[in-house]
């Protein structure tokens, strides 16, 4: 789960790191008084989005009074911006954090990711604050340094030293420097992070060590026992059918192509729509309903690619395991009672009891291109299409 | 024997009365699983499906011998569990379970360290369909009449691609010694690498199917050390070629988020290792049958 920059910043802070003085509004008429209670002459509007490389997209406007503030905020509220991570569809910008400027004299980076082959924390800081770390470690691979934590014993004071150091930072502020990473480390360890990155941590012409722009990624599976950061979810920064997918229990990712999929596991999905595209298709989605594949998720399930307007043709690919064919069968006879389906519709059963479940459907009156193989499927579903 | 479980593997069930606890414990004693009783705090002294229940794992390795478990307990309590097999003596434990938080994965296995090599238990999972050994013994929820007994070792991240690639086989006429799930999830119990180490010295197995996915560096590390250590052939295969960056696709750690995670990338590196790729899933079972052919 992704958070907002604002969010994520007041978590930081609370965790001990210097961030910039700012302040929400939803509205051009507040936004006005906002800049006067934070002050200063010179004021930064962010657009609040899911992304980053904002800036670039037009989602950050400096000003230099709170009318221009008030304008800024007027032009950039409700609109879509797109970034080279939203799509072509762009995220809608409901909210705005308005800053106080910093007078920058060093940008630094910071993330701190899970490492996968470690199974540890990775802490990764360069001096090339301010672009993206794909840049950095293409550009500028030899300033990027690595500080791997335990997870069980939690960051230690050397090795935000260590990476203070490192990063070239002035004798007088390593002490401000480590309090920094030390606090990031410990908001990634206690709230059940999976990314936390400051870029760019910058020193200010006062000497101060600020994050001005902040990301933080969380755990779903953790959302149980982290209720402040799970209401922090906005799900207007998600994709609509993605929402509606993750609120009925299903696994959903909306794709580019017209092949709609309703598939259980998620390997078997991958696989699915893999073979489509070699046999000269583009699959409109994963959806994986579940090793369970119960009928009332099978009827959700065609909900969901039914909404979908680019959808032309619908492939099911369900290979039953403990759950029975027969019982499958019965949900999408079910299903299409409930729901008109007016595009063609391919279904592959495998598994147990696959003869009860193609007899099933058969038998019922629902209109459908038998596949047997995974392969039969996925080239029956692009001939169809052509037709 | 065969890799991992045989015939005679004691197991317990964790989370032995609730629902899915009792629901999969009496699949696997249809499939023949010595299943010898399970634990549910508070619920010690009492019968399930004629086997004992006892409140603490400790309490029932001492009564009963068993060496194996499997875990149906909430994932806010999989870690717990985890690690109260680990340290009652289980041998091996499996977790079905999907939705245990990555930091829980990261502590249990900072835990086992305490272990010597010997007594540390092997955790395959969470997200997983488990272990069987077709015609011995099943520690999972797969349906077992879809594996023919033979001498193929499968080891797959996903469930169902795991049976897909099963089906195929046996439409083949091949059998499997054992399939292995180790999950979908970022932080696993055993790894790739870990289960091919134990086929390799397995004198039931004769090829080892892998079955990966987009995502993590295990399936390259595998490759690597088949490469380096390896006598038998391993076949691999690996899911996503039209996942976007970025994205999770279902399982939590099917996401592309660093060079070489995609499965262009993975097949590349998989290739230079001497692992013969199936092309795609659907030709998992010939690709396994023309490599069996030239042994």
């Amino acid at each position: 789960m992704d958070i907002h920059e604002y969010q994520a910043k007041e978590i930081l802070s609370s965790f001990g790191v210097t961030i910039p003085r700012g302040g929400i509004v939803y509205s051009p008429e507040t936004a006005e008084n906002k800049a006067r209670e934070i002050g200063g002459s010179k004021w930064v509007v962010k657009a609040q989005i899911h992304s980053g490389a904002r800036g670039k997209a037009g989602g950050i406007i400096i000003c230099n009074s709170p009318l221009e503030v008030a304008q800024a905020t007027d032009k950039l509220l409700g609109k879509r911006l797109v970034t080279n991570q939203t799509g072509p569809e762009g995220k809608i910008v409901n909210r705005i954090y308005i800053e106080e400027a910093t007078d920058i004299e060093k940008e630094l980076y910071l993330g701190l990711v899970f490492d996968r082959s470690s199974e540890s924390i990775m802490v990764v800081a360069s001096t090339e604050g301010g672009m993206s770390v794909e840049e950095i470690s293409k550009e500028k691979p030899e300033t990027i340094i690595r500080s791997k934590i335990e997870v069980a014993v939690g960051i230690q004071n050397f090795q935000a030293r260590e990476l203070a150091f490192g990063l070239g930072i002035e004798p007088d502020l390593i002490r401000r420097a480590s309090d920094t990473i030390v606090g990031c480390a410990k908001a990634f360890n206690e709230l059940d992070a999976t990314m936390v990155e400051v870029n760019p941590l910058v020193i200010s012409k006062q000497k101060q060590i600020l994050a001005l722009d902040c990301k933080m990624s969380f755990d779903n599976n953790a959302m149980f026992r982290r209720n402040k950061v799970s209401e922090l979810r906005d799900k207007t920064q998600e994709n609509e059918k993605e929402v509606f997918a993750s609120d009925r229990g299903l696994s959903y990712v909306s794709l580019d192509g017209n092949i709609g999929n309703i598939i259980n596991g998620a390997g078997l999905a991958m696989a699915s729509m893999d073979m489509i595209q070699l046999a000269g298709g583009q699959p409109a989605n994963f959806l994986d309903v579940g090793g369970g594949a119960t009928p009332d998720k099978i009827v959700k399930a065609f909900k969901l690619i039914t909404m979908d307007e680019k959808v032309e043709v619908i492939l099911v690919n369900i290979f039953a395991g403990i759950n029975r064919c027969d019982w499958v069968a019965e949900g999408i006879v079910q299903a299409l009672e409930k729901i008109e389906v007016k595009i063609p519709l391919v279904i592959r059963l495998a598994g147990t009891n696959v003869e009860k479940g193609n007899k099933i459907l058969k038998e019922s009156k629902i209109k459908y291109i038998e596949a047997n193989t995974l392969e039969d499927a996925a080239n029956k579903a692009v001939a169809a299409l052509k037709k | 024997m065969a890799v991992v479980i045989n015939k005679d593997t004691k197991i317990l069930i964790q989370g032995f009365t609730g629902k899915m606890g009792s629901f999969h414990a009496e699949e696997m004693i249809k499939y023949g699983s010595n299943i010898v009783g399970g634990v549910t705090p508070g619920k010690g002294g009492q019968k399930n499906l004629d086997r004992p229940v006892y409140n603490t794992v400790k309490e029932a390795v001492k009564h009963t011998g068993a060496t194996a478990s499997i875990l149906f307990v909430p994932p806010a309590f999989a870690a717990d569990s985890a690690m109260e097999a680990a340290d009652a003596g289980i041998k091996t434990c499996v977790a079905i379970v999907d939705g245990i938080p990555s930091h829980d994965m990261i502590r249990i296995k900072r835990y086992m360290r305490r272990y010597s090599k010997n007594e540390k238990m092997t955790l395959v999972g969470p997200n997983c369909a488990g272990i069987i050994s077709p015609g011995k013994s099943m520690l999972g929820i797969m349906p077992g009449h879809i594996y023919k007994e033979g001498r193929v070792g499968i080891i797959s991240r996903s469930g169902t691609l795991g049976y897909e690639a099963a089906q195929q086989l046996k439409n083949l006429n091949i059998g499997v010694s054992t399939s292995v799930g180790i999950g979908g999830d970022p932080i696993n119990g055993s790894s790739f690498r870990d289960i091919i180490e134990k086929f390799e010295t397995d004198d039931e197995t004769d090829a080892i199917l892998m079955i990966g996915e987009i995502g993590g560096p295990q399936e390259v590390a595998a490759g690597e050390f088949a490469k380096e250590n390896m006598k038998k052939p391993v076949i691999g295969y690996i899911a996503g070629l039209t996942a976007p960056k970025g994205r999770v696709m279902g399982h939590a750690g099917a996401i592309v988020s660093a060079y070489g995670e995609s499965a262009i990338e993975k097949v590349e590196i998989l290739k230079e290792c001497g692992v013969t790729i199936s092309k795609n899933p659907s030709v998992m079972g010939d690709t396994v049958k023309s490599v069996l052919e030239k042994i």
